[in-house]
């Protein structure tokens, strides 16, 4: 199953202004792979992140998807390659309920696989089932989540891009979601790239991983060498308690 | 209990107390800002020289009037609002010990008779009792009028509220025959109540509409896409030369224009959404606003099209797809067709039952449109654009379709209501018609319609009934014009609506999705969500 190269970035710059956030990134996401990547605040991961689904823009490198080149394409038209994302944020829709925030992820096959797709998603988080005529703004930070998560997974994506999924919740919460994840990969061999802080739960989920300092790759290994690696250990993981 | 603290002062006093000390600061507040606007007022006598009149007792009557209302309000109108509250959260409606108290049986009689006795005499009144007393009778007359209106509605809440779009639609339909009904009985004669109901269906019926369907055109730009347009007369403006045009100078007719007009108005949309495709919000708003007075201006200063600001006059009428004509001179002439008497009142019925039809287009579209994948990426447009452009919707596109659907609406209504004047000019299409329809819209409660189209019958239909009020010329001398006080009123409500439901009459708004099956709308759906 993992072998193709389903992602590759290739020398990625990218400015806010003149300020250059990404210094010549390159990172590769094989097909069935959960790929992690970790760094300190203002790294540049959600940068790079953004920086696929082309908004900033990368200003040199290239971006290829499945063989295709993405660089220049517009967002949508990124999404429409079954890109999908739950964004830093989560950016779930707040006064649609939901049924609705699911609805407008499978909005790419004008719902063709929806009530297929739905089962599914709840199989996976039972709580979404209990909440689905409530508002999303009226969800807790979690269930937020796992509805952004939801939604990006109604577009039957090839890649699944996570940005911090594990921002602000509880410990017990987080590990529900990266079981979940886990649960995606081992199943349905999907594709997955995460951003993460939490470094410890997302080296140990991941099968690869890369580390992120201003703007650069320092590092990559798979989840267990860089859990393993001295550096890493002292700038992410001691520390902090896991 | 560290935050009760500091209110532990309040907690003490009796309300009664509290509400008296709070009438003092609200009268000390209310004489420290109308001391010199009320108090004192500068004016020119014969010679030209600038005097200052004194006013102590109106400034008195200001002070004193604001003190009692503060006092009313924090004595008897608060804790009211907070059983009330407690109520909404049960039922969503007036606690029923409060509405059955109010609302009886013995006062419904009293009320029935007195609005019947008062209209049977009405004619006869200021005779018996002189202009000003009968003033106050008319006034009487419309309070027991409302009041058993208010009956009605409480004591059927449930059916009106389980049936609203039937019952809505059908009263809408019958109301043309109503009113000429009633008239006609009132008047002994079909030709009298006739007559008399060019009022009722033209002033009110037509307005009120042309209205709603203003109102539920710009509700798809700013309800649905959350895109802020100050600007939407412009497509009124547009349909509505488009129409007075063509039809002046190439005779063409109503029915192939009014799809021409809205054509054009969506094609302008389209021009006006590319350029303000990356604004959001204020931005947006301030050029909408530019574009519209640009819309204005042209058709102020391109005298050799658009006639400046004489207008143009002579539009051509309706007819009924040219079957039958309302011009007296034509041979199908709907009086000779049908062989009835003439009246000026069967356009006026037409009308109203086209624009009508034109209402229900605009509400059924919009109504589909939601269930349509374009109508959800509006509505998830408003909500999100980033997160929208990373689910693969195609915002620039959906953007200008929104943009193009709105104007199309405001289009057919810019070529309705020249139809219906007979006479464009662009007096008719300035800044503040934008602002009632912006502002008909958010007191609705953006993306609600039937929210939309009752605060358009409450404000335009209300600014109409003040031309009704002449009860109030005889208390405030002739000449006192209600219809002035207009823009007064409308500031108040909006306050008001805003303090109240800050999110509109219809704050709420309906899902358009559901497991399995996405046609059943079961109230335990639609209850949940509010908050």
């Amino acid at each position: 199953m993992a072998g193709t190269t389903l992602l590759d970035i290739k020398g990625v710059e990218t400015y806010y202004g003149n300020i250059r956030a990404l210094n010549g990134v390159d990172v590769t996401v094989k097909e069935g792979e959960i790929v992690a990547l970790i760094g300190a605040n203002g790294a540049g991961k959600s940068t790079l992140m953004m920086t696929i689904f082309g908004a900033p823009r990368a200003r040199t490198g290239t971006i290829t998807f499945a063989g295709t080149d993405i660089t220049q394409l517009p967002t949508h038209e990124i999404a429409r390659m079954r890109i999908a994302q739950s964004p830093e944020g989560r950016r779930i829709f707040p006064r649609m309920t939901v049924m609705e925030n699911l609805q407008m992820g499978a909005s790419l096959d004008n719902l063709k696989h929806y009530d297929e797709d739905v089962e599914k998603v709840f199989t996976l988080f039972p709580r979404l089932k209990e909440r689905i005529a409530q508002r999303g703004g009226t969800l807790s930070g979690g269930e937020q989540q796992m509805l952004s998560i939801g939604r990006a997974l109604m577009a039957r994506p090839k890649l699944l891009l996570l940005d911090e999924p594990s921002l602000g919740l509880a410990p017990l919460i987080v590990k529900q979601i990266f079981d979940a994840i886990r649960e995606l990969n081992r199943t349905q061999g999907l594709t997955v790239f995460l951003v993460e802080q939490n470094a410890f739960g997302a080296l140990k989920l991941a099968t690869r991983g890369y580390v992120m300092v201003n703007g650069n790759v320092t590092m990559s290994g798979t989840g267990k060498e860089l859990l393993a690696n001295p550096e890493v250990r002292a700038a992410y993981l001691e520390g902090g308690h896991h | 209990m560290a935050v009760t603290v500091s209110r532990e002062s309040d907690s003490v006093a009796t309300p009664t107390q509290r509400a008296l000390k709070e009438a003092f600061y609200a009268g000390a507040i209310a004489l420290g800002l109308f001391v010199l606007f009320i108090g004192l007022k500068t004016g020119q006598n014969m010679s030209n020289e600038l005097v200052l009149t004194q006013r102590w007792g109106l400034l008195a009557a200001v002070v004193i009037a604001t003190a009692v209302g503060r006092f009313l309000y924090v004595a008897y109108g608060q804790p009211f609002m907070a059983n009330q509250k407690i109520a909404n959260v049960a039922t969503g409606l007036l606690p029923a010990s409060v509405g059955s108290r109010f609302f009886t049986l013995p006062a419904f009689i009293v009320a029935v008779v007195a609005a019947v006795l008062l209209f049977a005499f009405n004619s006869s009144l200021a005779g018996w009792v002189g202009a000003e007393p009968a003033g106050y009778l008319q006034f009487l007359r419309a309070l027991a009028v409302i009041y058993l209106l208010a009956c009605v509605i409480y004591y059927f809440r449930a059916f009106i509220h389980a049936n609203f779009t039937k019952l809505g639609i059908t009263a809408l339909v019958l109301y043309p025959i109503l009113v000429v009904a009633v008239l006609s009985l009132n008047a002994w004669s079909i030709a009298g109540g006739l007559q008399g109901s060019l009022k009722w269906v033209d002033n009110f019926g037509i307005q009120i509409l042309i209205y709603v369907m203003l109102a539920w055109g710009l509700n798809i730009v700013v309800g649905l896409a959350g895109l802020l347009d100050l600007g939407y007369v412009a497509f009124y403006a547009l349909g509505a030369y488009a129409y007075a045009l063509l039809a002046t100078q190439y005779g063409l007719s109503f029915w192939i224009l009014l799809p021409a007009a809205g054509c054009m108005a969506a094609l302008w949309g389209v021009l006006l959404g590319f350029p303000v495709l990356r604004l959001r919000g204020d931005y947006l708003a301030i050029v909408t606003l530019a574009f519209g007075e640009i819309i204005r201006l042209v058709l102020i200063n391109w005298r050799e099209v658009t006639n400046g600001s004489a207008g143009i006059s002579g539009i051509p009428k309706v007819s009924f797809f040219g079957l039958v004509t309302f011009n007296v001179s034509d041979p199908n002439y709907i009086a000779k067709v049908l062989h009835i008497a003439t009246s000026s009142a069967y356009y006026k019925i037409f009308l109203y039952y086209l624009i009508l039809g034109l209402c229900l287009l605009t509400a059924f579209v919009t109504i589909r449109l939601r269930r349509l994948p374009v109508g959800r990426a509006w509505e998830a447009l408003r909500e999100d654009e980033i997160a929208c452009r990373s689910l693969g919707i195609n915002t620039t596109t959906t953007k200008l379709t929104a943009f193009a659907t709105g104007a199309m609406f405001g289009g057919f209504a810019g070529s309705f209501f020249a139809a219906r004047q007979g006479f464009v000019s662009p007096e008719s299409f300035v800044f503040l018609e934008s602002a009632i329809i912006l502002a008909i819209v958010v007191l609705g409660g953006m993306g609600s319609l039937v929210g939309i189209a009752v605060a358009a019958m409450v404000m335009i239909g209300g600014t109409e009934a003040l031309r009704e009020l002449d009860f109030l010329k005889q208390i405030f001398g002739p000449d006192f014009t209600p219809e002035l006080y207009r823009m007064l009123l409308f500031g108040m409500a909006m306050v008001i609506v805003m303090l109240w439901k800050p999110r509109g009459f219809v704050g709420s708004r309906e899902p358009t999705a559901f497991l399995k099956e996405r046609r059943a709308v079961s109230s335990s759906f639609t209850k949940e969500g509010h908050g």
